[in-house]
């Protein structure tokens, strides 16, 4: 076996401390505002909450016998993905995906761990193959033909800008555009006091990677000392009031929805934020 | 195919499991072909089955000052970051680099939901008990939010929870955020631990084996679970210029069927592929791959069809029967078999396949032997088809 030599290295690229992604896809979705359209009129101050609108994710993206059976965070996920894809015009079937939720499928921790204290051996095995963190992920992949690497993210209360880093991260190491997913559903049963999430909602961008010249774009800067979090308008603010990852994901869908350029601050990680400059 | 990568080097490294604690521990045992299962004596309810249980976790309680974290995930992880010195080498590269500057990256698929099956058992009017109800805990982040506060890592802080092959990708992603000047150094790793979840999950889909695992054997019929531990801590070559490295990834997903892998092992072979580019290696340098070998029927018949892209000299070797199956840890700890395999030379054996199926024999390491390890691969395939492969290798000449 002769010696192995790493002679041809891609080259390195350790000065970036800068992370800029064009925005190329917008998708929500939360009840009375199921896509960007209505998100945005919503974050304009242009109209409230649709009364009429539908009680859970049309999720057209799933063949129907799924659609059926599908636990709501994997309808909620694949809606607002298809919505960013469709968005894009981009191919999901290409595109590696980062799908970030703080608490994943709550209703099936729920069922799960009651059934397990009652009679675990009744369990169901399609809500333990449900209650994968990358459930969303999975089904995603399936009905879209996406072949690209998947991943399912959390970082517990700063899960949005920790995913958001992880996609950006992906989207400029390997040169591709990447769909990029946040979501959360709300809890049930005993888990509702410790979990706490109400409402379930959704927001997911595909994001490309680019120079600083491009538009939309996000430009992304880590900075480790402290800083004033960009809070929701206060016209939403009732949204998110028990979920950050609502609240965080609000305020860069607000950025997003204005028509100039402005700046916000996230948190990423304990002690670690996220600096972006929104470029519309 | 994707550009290869500059390596990194993997200057700490460490593993906790039913083989015992630290990589000394687990070394002598894959050397000797002694296997950890046991009958399961693990269960809220009774399940025959063995298991690969970590000794002790119930008599090490966190330290006072981590008391809120309190469960066996993280009891464990507190286990595992004890061991091959890897908290000291954590402080070194905080030391040199600053804390924002280290990445935090874990890969778990059960977290600490032990905790909160606890809690449904021991509901208290509908409540949960006071002594379990931390919301910290009740959460997939609760590992690596409970290792950033143990270890001070103050940089990116993630979890990567994607079933089996979890703490595979944690590699790829420290890759990419050092690689992009983010980081200068990542602990990675997985934690997972016993739970009803996974024994009653796995045993509802018909998976769990009555018997220890006998991957890639004609009479396999399922998995055992076990639980680990296992690290790693990531630099610059710069910074260790002797030390093994991490010199490719793939990841891929199989787009076939959430719990049943693609039987052309489209997503496996993807991830392989992408691993190699990655590394700049054609399959006739790998002299070692650590398959994923669950003893699922479909697993192993799914990634045997790998094996033929390896010359005969290739030796492959499935070490789920010395550990069971540790599900969001198990592409941590097979890192760490990998890395093993390079620094003492020697080829783990399939422990418990004493009739092979015809496909993989010709490249199955069935008895433990020596022998000088340059190239070792390591594969993680996981539910939702979520597939990973790493490749590492010993520093050059």
């Amino acid at each position: 076996m002769p010696p192995i030599v790493f002679a041809d290295h891609a080259p390195r690229n350790v000065a970036a401390s800068r992370l800029s992604v064009r925005i190329e896809g917008i998708g929500a979705w939360t009840r009375g505002a199921p896509d960007w359209p209505s998100m945005r009129a919503l974050l304009r101050g242009e109209q409230g909450l649709r009364e009429d609108a539908p009680g859970k994710p049309a999720a057209g993206a799933l063949p129907a016998a799924e659609r059926r059976r599908a636990p709501e965070g994997v309808l909620l996920a694949t809606e607002i993905a298809a919505q960013a894809c469709a968005m894009a015009a981009r191919d999901a079937a290409g595109l590696p995906c980062v799908f970030a939720s703080t608490q994943g499928e709550l209703a099936i921790t729920d069922y799960m761990c009651e059934t397990l204290s009652v009679a675990p051996r009744e369990l169901s095995p399609t809500k333990f193959h449900n209650s994968v963190h990358n459930a969303p992920a999975g089904y995603w992949t399936i009905a879209t033909g996406c072949t690209a690497g998947s991943s399912a993210v959390s970082g517990y209360h700063v899960t949005f800008g920790a995913g958001l880093l992880e996609a950006a991260v992906l989207a400029a190491a390997e040169d591709t555009p990447v769909l990029f997913a946040a979501y959360d559903v709300a809890a049930t049963g005993p888990l509702l006091e410790i979990a706490r999430i109400s409402r379930a909602f959704g927001m997911a961008l595909v994001l490309a990677p680019c120079d600083e010249a491009a538009i939309p774009r996000i430009t992304l800067t880590l900075r480790n000392r402290p800083a004033a979090i960009t809070a929701a308008p206060a016209a939403v603010a009732a949204l998110a009031q028990d979920n950050p990852l609502t609240a965080h994901a609000l305020a860069l869908l607000a950025a997003l929805a204005g028509n100039t350029n402005s700046r916000l601050t996230l948190p990423a990680a304990s002690g670690l934020l996220l600096d972006m400059e929104i470029c519309t | 195919m994707p550009q290869r990568i500059p390596p990194l080097a993997v200057t700490a490294c460490s593993a906790t499991s039913a083989l015992g604690r630290g990589v000394a521990a687990h070394a002598q045992a894959l050397r000797a072909g002694r296997g950890g299962l046991r009958v399961n004596d693990f269960s809220s309810a009774t399940l025959a089955c063995f298991i690969g249980r970590a000794e002790g976790v119930e008599n090490a309680p966190l330290p006072q000052a981590f008391a809120h974290w309190e469960c066996r995930n993280n009891r464990l992880a507190w286990l595992g970051l004890q061991q091959d010195g890897l908290l000291a080498a954590v402080e070194r590269v905080i030391e040199r680099h600053g804390a924002d500057r280290v990445g935090l990256i874990l890969g778990t698929s059960t977290a600490s939901i032990g905790a909160s099956e606890e809690a449904y058992r021991r509901l208290d009017d509908g409540h949960f008990p006071e002594d379990l109800a931390r919301p910290a805990i009740h959460t997939p982040h609760s590992l690596a939010a409970f290792v950033a506060e143990a270890t001070g890592i103050g940089g990116p802080a993630l979890t990567i929870s994607t079933a089996c092959s979890s703490s595979a990708k944690v590699f790829a992603s420290a890759e990419r955020m050092m690689r992009l000047g983010l980081i200068d150094a990542a602990l990675v790793g997985g934690v997972d631990t016993l739970c009803d979840s996974v024994l009653f999950g796995f045993n509802a889909l018909e998976l769990v084996s009555s018997q220890p695992c006998r991957p890639f054997d004609v009479r396999r019929n399922g998995i055992s679970i076990g639980e680990a531990a296992a690290f790693a801590v990531l630099e610059r070559i710069e910074a260790a210029p002797r030390a093994l490295r991490l010199i490719g990834y793939g990841e891929s997903s199989d787009a076939h069927h959430m719990s049943t892998p693609h039987p052309q092992a489209r997503g496996a072979r993807a991830a392989l592929d992408q691993a190699l580019a990655r590394a700049g290696l054609e399959p006739d340098a790998v002299d070692y791959i650590n398959l994923h070998g669950t003893a699922t029927i479909k697993n192993d018949e799914m990634e045997a069809l790998l094996l033929p892209e390896f010359p005969r000299a290739s030796r492959a070797s499935s070490t789920k029967g010395f550990t069971g199956h540790t599900l969001g840890a198990a592409g941590a700890l097979e890192a760490v078999f990998a890395l093993l395999a390079i620094e003492h030379g020697f080829i783990p054996p399939t422990l418990h396949c004493e009739q092979p199926f015809e496909g993989p024999h010709p490249w199955l390491a069935l008895e433990p032997h020596e022998q000088r390890v340059n190239i070792a691969l390591s594969n993680s395939f996981g539910f939702g088809g979520n597939n990973a492969c790493l490749a590492f290798a010993r520093a050059e000449a």
